[in-house]
């Protein structure tokens, strides 16, 4: 009997080489029945087609730093016209010598929107740094204080002008929709209907009437004498805009909170303002903050239009580059530039949003 | 102890929560009434000053400038008025053939975004994530300068296919010759779509009463391609093309697609489709597995599952997002004023710069886009009631 009894334990066999490594990742997920298979091959053929000939155009026969009529003889992309322009289109006309102050207004943004990432540093003291950063950058692009030379708004471009306009248009939006998004919910018949006429007007009118309205209405509504500069009028278009979008963002926050939460409020005797400090907007804001990224990144896209009413934000320079008759015609390598600039900082902003959401749904 | 005070007289009108209310409302409204006042006197003031006649009697005055593209015939003898209404149709036209491809190119992408191919969902992927976070205008200027600086001029205009021509002057390509036969098609068109309406009604009634099912989209389908073709071949079959030809120094004949419009309409579909593509995907995956597990156990096939089950379900979560992506396309299409399109702001815009009465040209605008707005939510607020799944 013993004879039938196997003493030493089985060769383990491996798996067969097409259900592993690559040939079996490759069937699971490319070649997983015939749809697929012809889907995969029609993708690949597809990418073969426009792939090579891509990357030929941008990297392998495109020129990198010479002058525009080098550029003309080149068979693939002209970066020179990035190279050459590259401070033009990044700065506008601000006063070449000072370009630095500009430079070191965007360094201060991007520590403070760094350090703001993690959650465990949103305390008072960021609040305060916030504050005094904004004040900064806008000393460093006005200048007329600490010895800094003057510098007109009117010469203000590029991206500082992009990120001064969503940053600042942000800022001074999101209380204003905070109060309106309250309004909404409010009680009072008067108070509900002026916010939410507000909320749908603005919603079912597109910026760029805003912007118009700025440019063009805006100094009539002023006494005789006063003037506001092009991008303060800009901004209050935006401001305006935004503000309705905010709005409709936090009554998604407050209409999540439960009925408990004003009741137990109202049971300590907490008046309304109190009750909404203390408790609700707390609670009511930090479930809307995903969205409120989003919008963010919605504003910051949206400076882009006021391109539309003459103001040189970085697609504007980008355009003057563009009418220069050296470089007229390269109009597609500068837009893949601005085009690249938007999504890094768009792209940041989203994946930051996701990470919030993925963090603050695992605490509750 | 309150009811008592109140009875009693005791609560001074300050603390009386519904008192206290109706101050703060009044308050509010003395506050935007006194803003208002103060910005409409302003304006006032600003306007006899400068001059300006106002109201809206300038949109009876000649207009004395081209459109390049109007649906309505328009010259520059016409009125104001009359530029405005070419530049709403030009707007209505891009948004919705806009919206409708639109739709199409974002579910198509929204379901590659779930596909179990690795390769087709990485590109979708990409498409998404790339095309969102570039900003719309920019878009636009991109595929505005590759059509003018990639596509040759119409003396060596490339040609495709026969009769379809692709310049820096736009797809031109050949149309049927319109004749009488071809108003009689658009009629058997229009009755086909009656003809279906009842034939739905009909099915529905019959499946209600006897349980037998009829393969309505079948035969709407036949119906709505075969009754236009036995009108066209009743109507003698004509076949003559408008075929375009190239005359001095543009084509003659034809359809040509400016490159304004072009840019215009690709440049707004495939920004929009990647958010459109985004709410398909969402409202797929909300779906749950068990629900199509459970269609599939009482016997139903795939596409009575996806027909009967999943989409049903899954429109009611895309279709709140789907409004407010075609609201934003419609109110993106705006937009065209930067790459010369002659939609409704650039009209205005043109009649403001001309008359100098920005005021009404602005409150235009606005009212114009609210109608639109207001419009198309109304219509999807009633679909979003008809699919919306009717709960105990």
């Amino acid at each position: 009997m013993e004879a039938y009894v196997q003493k030493k334990s089985a060769e383990t066999l491996k798996p067969p080489v097409t259900s592993v490594g690559v040939i079996g990742w490759a069937r699971a997920n490319l070649f997983n029945g015939w749809l697929n298979s012809l889907l995969t091959i029609v993708t690949l053929y597809f990418l073969w087609i426009v792939v090579p000939p891509l990357i030929r155009w941008a990297f392998i026969d495109s020129v990198w730093n010479t002058s525009g009529a080098v550029c003309r003889d080149a068979d693939g992309a002209c970066w020179s016209i990035i190279a050459t322009n590259f401070r033009f289109i990044l700065f506008g006309f601000f006063p070449y010598d000072q370009q630095w102050r500009p430079l070191i207004a965007i360094l201060i943004l991007c520590a403070l929107l760094f350090y703001s990432r993690n959650r465990n540093h949103w305390t008072k003291h960021l609040l305060y740094a916030w504050i005094i950063g904004l004040v900064v950058m806008g000393l460093l692009m006005r200048g007329g204080l600490f010895g800094l030379s003057s510098v007109e708004t009117t010469q203000w471009g590029g991206l500082p002008l992009t990120l001064l306009l969503s940053v600042f248009g942000l800022t001074v939006a999101y209380p204003l929709g905070v109060i309106l998004a309250l309004g909404r919910q409010s009680k009072m018949p008067t108070i509900k209907w002026m916010s939410i006429i507000y909320i749908e007007l603005i919603r079912g009118v597109p910026l760029i009437s805003l912007l118009f309205m700025g440019s063009f209405i805006f100094p009539l509504f002023l006494p005789e004498g006063v003037n506001f500069p092009t991008i303060l009028r800009a901004l209050v278009a935006i401001i305006i805009f935004t503000a309705a979008y905010i709005a409709e963002v936090v009554r998604g926050g407050l209409q999540g909170m439960e009925r408990g939460q004003y009741e137990a409020a109202e049971s300590i005797g907490l008046n309304y303002f109190l009750t909404m400090r203390l408790i609700i907007l707390p609670q009511a804001l930090k479930i809307v903050i995903p969205p409120t990224v989003q919008q963010l990144i919605s504003a910051f896209k949206d400076t882009s239009l006021v391109v539309i009413i003459a103001l040189f934000d970085l697609l504007k320079t980008s355009q003057t580059v563009l009418s220069n008759p050296e470089w007229m015609g390269f109009s597609r390598e500068a837009y893949i530039f601005v085009a690249i600039l938007y999504f890094l900082g768009c792209f940041s902003m989203a994946n930051y949003s996701r990470k919030l959401e993925k963090e603050l749904s695992t605490e509750n | 102890m309150q009811a008592e005070n109140s009875q009693t007289g005791k609560v001074p009108f300050w603390l009386d929560p519904k008192k206290r209310a109706i101050g703060y409302q009044i308050g509010t409204l003395c506050m935007v009434g006194l803003l208002a006042y103060y910005l409409v006197s302003n304006t006032i003031a600003n306007l006899e000053r400068q001059s300006v006649a106002t109201g809206f009697s300038f949109l009876s005055k000649e207009s004395s400038f081209e459109i390049g593209e109007s649906l309505i015939p328009y010259s520059a003898a016409s009125s104001y008025g009359r530029a405005l209404v070419v530049g709403a149709l030009n707007t209505l036209l891009v948004s919705f053939i806009g919206i409708i491809l639109t739709v199409i190119l974002g579910t198509f992408i929204g379901i590659a975004r779930l596909s179990t191919n690795w390769l087709v969902k990485k590109i979708a992927a990409i498409y998404i994530e790339v095309l969102q976070d570039i900003p719309i205008l920019l878009q636009l200027f991109f595929w505005y300068a590759l059509f003018y600086e990639i596509l040759p001029g119409p003396r060596q205009a490339l040609n495709p296919f026969t009769g379809v021509f692709l310049c820096n002057r736009g797809l031109v390509f050949a149309i049927p010759e319109f004749g009488a036969t071809h108003a009689y098609m658009g009629i058997s068109f229009l009755a086909s779509c009656i003809a279906i309406y009842l034939l739905r009604r009909w099915a529905r009634l019959r499946q209600a009463n006897t349980g037998q099912i009829f393969p309505v989209f079948r035969v709407s389908v036949g119906i709505l391609f075969l009754l236009p073709f036995i009108t066209w071949l009743v109507g003698g079959a004509p076949t003559a093309m408008s075929v375009p030809e190239l005359k001095g120094f543009n084509f003659q004949g034809g359809v040509n697609v400016s490159p304004e419009f072009a840019a215009l309409l690709l440049g707004l579909v495939l920004y929009t489709a990647a958010f459109v593509a985004e709410a398909v995907r969402a409202g797929i995956q909300s779906v749950s597995k068990g629900q199509r597990e459970a269609a599939m156990s009482i016997g139903l096939k795939t596409n009575q599952v996806l027909q009967l089950v999943i989409l049903p379900q899954a429109l009611r979560v895309i279709i709140p997002p789907l409004t407010s992506q075609m609201l934003s396309l419609t109110k993106n299409s705006s937009l065209a004023v930067a790459i010369g399109y002659p939609d409704f702001v650039s009209v205005a815009n043109t009649t403001m710069n001309q008359t100098g009465q920005s005021l009404e040209g602005v409150a235009l605008i606005m009212l114009v886009y609210l109608i639109f707005s207001l419009s198309t939510s109304a219509f999807m607020n009633w679909y979003n009631k008809k699919v919306r799944l009717v709960e105990r």
